[in-house]
């Protein structure tokens, strides 16, 4: 029987959900009896595959790349899910909507703050410009399953990935849900 | 002490209650051990009736009612769980997150947050309107207190406790609509002051992370609003007055 093929995704997070995510330990072990981790920040994968069945996807809709990859998974993601309150929510990644302007905010941080060398960073590229607003997942692509938390607790996300192995969604009352 | 009051006969779905004349509907599930969600409603406080958590259907006409600003009348028939009810308070919800910046990760009441509470028990796992990300700056003039109008949601818990049991009515509600705001005095810093008497029973009542100890880190700020109900019952007893008249 082919195997489940999961991938997990990074944008605009701190990486802490992937660090829930290896917080399950040894039902790690489980998890890759049973299913393929086809792409992630913690494997060395370069281009994101087809025939995704589910992707757990960290962060919030920051910057372009962060646009492009969304758009990317969900053109080959059977689920995708929201993994975590800054994909869900924009969370702390979006603290900077109120501020407004992007290039304000960066003249701020690195041209006024005084403890740096007074450069904005420019790599075309290699560094990706800001969006206007960041948004959270939903508003950029549709998506199937929410996983509150910063970060959601191992315990839940393996509770989703189960879910998600045995062709359902994951559980979406009472604690599951809980943000922050 | 028995309860004198004549009664009434309601039904909260479905299942038989007796309800006493003159109180409201909310009281009423209290009283008897049935839960409909509010969040503005603080007892020990007059209604308010603002925030909409608590709004229930009665059979006639299916009209949607506060519970908390409704009176029961005979036969009542009240319906709590209903699909349009768990909706409608999702909604409601969603619209208070997308309002303010509610960022639970980083919140000092994160965790023993109520509207943080009511999210989970209305299963809002996202929110579908656009968050509105409006700019508010914190005023951390006071120094004992800290106000934080991104995480507020204008329940005026704080507004009424200073008012009524307090008496210094250092708090208001300022502009209109989606500008509405709280605010000190008028519209002067709160640690500039000169009726706020530090008692500190807005932040005990405040649902959020919007009122807060000066000082307290994420998860850190535990509020008190059973406190109002203590104060409020002990002074309708007159507990603190002197037996012999003499204050």
């Amino acid at each position: 029987m082919k195997q489940a093929s999961i991938a997990t995704a990074w944008l605009g997070g701190c990486s802490g959900c992937h660090m829930s995510f290896l917080d399950m330990d040894e039902w790690l072990f489980e998890l890759a009896d049973v299913a393929d981790i086809v792409y992630s920040p913690i494997a060395d994968v370069k281009e994101f595959p087809s025939d995704v069945d589910a992707t757990l996807v960290e962060g919030a809709v920051a910057n372009e790349d962060n646009l492009e990859l969304a758009l990317e998974i969900r053109a080959k993601s059977r689920l995708v899910l929201s993994f975590g309150d800054c994909a869900v929510s924009g969370n702390v990644t979006a603290m900077r909507n109120p501020l407004g302007d992007p290039q304000q905010i960066l003249q701020n941080v690195y041209v006024e703050a005084p403890d740096r060398d007074g450069l904005i960073p420019n790599a075309p590229g290699i560094v990706p410009p800001l969006l206007p607003q960041v948004r959270p997942l939903h508003k950029v692509i549709r998506v199937d399953a929410f996983l509150p938390g910063c970060p959601p607790p191992a315990d839940r996300i393996q509770a989703a990935l189960e879910a998600l192995l045995e062709g359902a969604l994951p559980p979406n009352r009472g604690e599951a849900i809980r943000w922050g | 002490m028995r309860d004198t009051r004549p009664t009434v006969n309601i039904s909260f779905d479905g299942v038989d209650y007796e309800g006493y004349v003159g109180e409201s509907v909310l009281e009423c599930a209290r009283r008897n051990g049935v839960t409909i969600p509010s969040l503005c409603f603080l007892e020990g406080l007059s209604v308010w009736g603002g925030c909409r958590i608590c709004v229930v259907e009665v059979a006639e006409g299916h009209r949607l009612r506060p519970a908390c600003a409704t009176q029961v009348t005979p036969d009542m028939e009240i319906k709590i769980e209903t699909p349009r009810l768990r909706a409608y308070r999702k909604s409601v919800l969603e619209l208070l997150f997308a309002e303010g910046n509610h960022v639970c990760a980083v919140c000092v009441s994160n965790g023993k947050c109520e509207l943080q509470d009511m999210a989970v028990f209305s299963g809002m796992d996202h929110v579908r309107y656009d968050y509105q990300a409006p700019r508010r700056e914190v005023d951390a003039s006071h120094p004992k207190y800290v106000f934080d109008p991104n995480r507020c949601i204008l329940c005026t818990r704080c507004v009424r406790v200073c008012d009524e049991i307090e008496g210094a009515h250092v708090w208001d509600i300022s502009y209109r609509g989606e500008h509405a705001e709280l605010i000190t005095e008028m519209n002067r810093p709160w640690g500039d002051s000169l009726s706020c008497t530090w008692c500190g029973k807005c932040v005990a009542v405040c649902p959020t992370g919007s009122l807060a100890y000066e000082g307290r880190s994420i998860g850190e700020m535990e509020h008190d609003p059973v406190m109002i109900k203590r104060l409020a019952v002990a002074r309708s007893r007159g507990e603190w007055l002197d037996p012999e008249g003499a204050i």
